[in-house]
């Protein structure tokens, strides 16, 4: 009962986020474009609160739906509405893509099928905040401290070219 | 206190002893979702003709008195007066993102409404991340904003939605840093285990100096993430005639209108949930028959007694100060309260960790 109550709410997220994911590559809008990718953005947090991964559910919806999408909206602002041409003009860009989304898909594939999922692996209840906490400021094994000030130093250096670009001379 | 999962409970076991175990799943999440809607609908009736009273109360009117005994009716003739109205379309604009907008502004608000504590078991959504997916449940709400301002293909709505866009990201960050150094104090996120350790003093009392900074700071973010005067600019209908949402029209306006309300309600709620003790009674130490007649007070008469209060501060700033300038609403935020709310941060730290509080 418990399994297939899962697996109906796990084919709506599918569902959603592969519609969704179609939608923005074949829409020729770009706020359209960024507007679908949110859902795409929302089927994947569904499917981390699914697995119990409450954080990282909520770092998704809060980094990219509340973060990444708005800064794209406001890219898209900033540019103007006639001056991003998506419509494809060349032959070989098509292609291109058309290559480069059917390796893509090849890899994942190839990834799924070769990948052991262990059942155990997954937690069956909320994982507290105390273990989260720990893993990302612990500097042991499977900890996380050096990634994550890794990560800050990239962001202060993003912040300071920013700022440098935007100063006034 | 009066524990309200006894019911829930009760309920649950009735449904699952005459129905598949699936079906009775089913038919909690209608009947939840049904309740919630039910509940955020009437709250933001109750704060509009509330808005309406203490707004005339300031400005030496009476408010509302023609419909119904002291105006009570006038909201629900409002409601279906905006229930009729035609929604009309808009040429030249994007159909899709124009009429998705209102959803997504509602859709966030709805679910940071049912994350709120009303009583003792009283809550649709408690899980061990509690304040942090109330932050990332609103911080989309800006989203649909932008896009409304963006999809009317009207000046006037654009910038509104860009001048939202600038406010609402900013202050979002001092929300953070004032829940932040709560939870530092609590050691917590759960909101339910966030409300039980205020039972023997409210955050506000135990955190003393640092709690109380936070509360301000909150309280001032908390305007502003709703878009009220004095931060009113999105909006500011001298300038703008109606900001990001002047080409909506019947019910997608209503949505934005009910969203704006009960988003003020979800900052006064969060702010009597982290720093008033959400539904926990009164309680002095060593008055212990005072403690005990606070008890017979049910919870939900707390939790909303506290909130419509914080509510009462928001709308008397509301209709006490002028408009600010947009960079006046900038440099508020990044040059004052982002700087007092880490400093702050810190001394509550500190406080926490050489045992300050009470």
């Amino acid at each position: 009962m418990e399994f297939s109550t899962n697996l109906l709410i796990f084919s709506g997220l599918a569902l959603l986020m592969i519609a969704a994911a179609m939608a923005a590559v074949t829409t020729s809008r770009i706020m359209r474009a960024v507007t679908y990718l949110l859902f795409v953005l929302f089927g994947t947090a569904g499917l981390y609160f699914m697995l119990h991964y409450t954080f990282l559910g909520a770092i998704q919806i809060i980094v990219y739906a509340g973060g990444i999408v708005v800064l794209f909206i406001f890219a898209a602002l900033l540019i103007g509405k006639g001056t991003i041409d998506i419509t494809h003009t060349s032959k070989l860009r098509y292609l291109a893509g058309l290559a480069t989304s059917f390796s893509g898909l090849g890899i994942a594939l190839y990834l799924i099928r070769n990948t052991n999922f262990v059942a155990e692996k997954f937690s069956s209840s909320d994982i507290p905040m105390k273990t989260v906490g720990t893993a990302l400021m612990s500097t042991g094994k499977h900890n996380y401290v050096l990634t994550f000030e890794v990560l800050s130093i990239l962001l202060l250096a993003c912040m300071v070219g920013a700022i440098m670009i935007a100063r006034k001379k | 206190m009066f524990d309200f999962s006894t019911i829930t409970t009760a309920i649950d076991q009735f449904l699952h002893s005459v129905l598949p175990s699936q079906a009775a799943l089913l038919v909690e999440c209608i009947l939840v979702a049904l309740c919630a809607v039910l509940a955020y609908v009437m709250l933001a009736i109750v704060m509009i003709f509330m808005e309406r009273k203490v707004c005339a109360a300031f400005q030496c009117r009476l408010g509302p008195m023609r419909v119904g005994p002291w105006g009570l009716l006038q909201v629900f003739a409002d409601v279906f007066k905006m229930l009729i109205k035609e929604i009309i379309s808009i040429k030249n604009s994007d159909k899709v993102l124009y009429n998705l907008a209102p959803y997504l502004v509602v859709m966030s608000s709805v679910l940071t409404f049912s994350c709120l504590p009303f009583a003792k078991g009283l809550q649709v959504l408690d899980f061990n991340i509690g304040v942090f997916f109330i932050m990332a449940a609103s911080s989309f709400g800006v989203l649909g904003i932008l896009l409304a301002g963006w999809s009317s293909n009207n000046k006037y709505s654009m910038i509104g939605a860009v001048r939202s866009g600038a406010q609402m990201i900013s202050y979002e960050l001092s929300i953070g840093l004032c829940i932040l150094s709560i939870v530092a104090l609590s050691g917590t996120m759960q909101i339910s285990e966030l409300v039980a350790a205020q039972a023997d003093g409210w955050f506000i009392f135990r955190g003393h100096i640092p709690a109380f900074v936070a509360f301000i700071i909150y309280l001032i973010a908390g305007n502003a993430e709703t878009n009220r005067a004095p931060f009113d600019l999105p909006e500011a209908e001298s300038e703008l005639t109606a900001g990001f949402h002047t080409e909506y029209s019947g019910m997608h306006f209503g949505f934005f209108y009910v969203a704006e309300f009960m988003n003020l309600f979800i900052v006064a709620g969060i702010a009597s949930t982290l720093f008033l003790g959400g539904w926990t009674p009164l309680h002095i130490s060593g008055f212990d028959s005072f403690n005990t007649i606070m008890d017979y007070i049910p919870g939900v008469v707390w939790f909303l007694g506290k909130t419509f209060f914080v509510i009462w501060l928001l709308m008397w700033v509301r209709w006490t100060f002028p408009r600010l300038r947009i960079d006046q609403v900038v440099s508020l935020e990044w040059k004052y309260l982002v700087p007092i709310g880490l400093l702050n941060l810190l001394i509550m730290t500190l406080c926490v960790v050489m045992g300050w509080t009470f």
